[in-house]
């Protein structure tokens, strides 16, 4: 099917590549359906682009790139919800608050986008601990004490 | 909104589902207890908003932001 997105003009996809939010994303409740398109000749970064919505699109990038021991318990509702049998059914990625310089732009690693590969079912999981910012500087060697 | 004064210990339910507790008081901090369906998910207000700030700020990406993206993916 053919989709029109923010960044890339029209984009045909396929129904197996749509992901399914089921709880939709804090801001965007109307969001449900989104797919993970990538960049060319950028491994790094990805778009999660909503397949209803041209607008609404986020650039996402695994966190792990970034912050090496990335950590966070993921609540039983969460398994059951995407449905995630196994460890590798989980892809994790972050939403990226892109800023001029580049070199001051933030991840959000308070609310990692949890997504299961197998059943294309994802969710932004916001971990209530404290240790993690909304605005982690996405260049680790700028940031301050980690709380 | 709805006022309800509560002492220590006391209860609301909400529902059939749900409830909440003044587990206990210290100072000027109230430290409640929540049952809820797995379902339903719990979070403390301040930070529920600032997610939700957040990603209305990261979706408003211009593009030609976005180009900037490109030239710097070989230095990360």
């Amino acid at each position: 099917m053919n989709i029109q997105t923010k960044y890339f003009g029209e984009v045909v996809i396929e129904e197996k590549q749509m992901i399914q939010f089921p709880q939709a994303i804090p801001g965007f409740p109307n969001q449900t359906n989104f797919v993970l398109l990538e960049l060319p000749n950028n491994p790094i970064f990805h778009v999660l682009q909503s397949v209803t919505d041209e607008a609404v699109a986020f650039i996402v990038t695994n966190p792990y790139h970034f912050y090496k021991d990335y950590a966070f318990d993921l609540d039983d509702s969460t398994l059951e919800l995407l449905e995630i049998k196994s460890e590798h059914d989980i892809l994790v990625y972050v939403i990226v608050s892109l800023k001029e310089p580049f070199t001051s732009s933030t991840i959000n690693l308070q609310a990692p986008i949890i997504i299961n590969q197998t059943a294309n079912k994802a969710k932004q999981y916001i971990t209530n601990d404290k240790v993690h910012d909304t605005r982690t500087p996405i260049t680790p060697s700028h940031t301050k004490e980690e709380k | 909104m709805l006022v309800l004064t509560r002492k220590l210990q006391e209860a609301i339910k909400i529902g059939d589902d749900i409830e909440i507790q003044v587990v206990s008081i210290d100072g000027d901090q109230v430290k409640l207890g929540i049952t809820a369906p797995k379902q339903i998910d719990i979070y403390r207000k301040e930070i529920y908003l600032d997610i939700q700030k957040e990603n209305s700020e990261a979706a408003q990406v211009p593009t030609d932001l976005f180009d900037l993206l490109q030239k710097n993916s070989i230095n990360d």
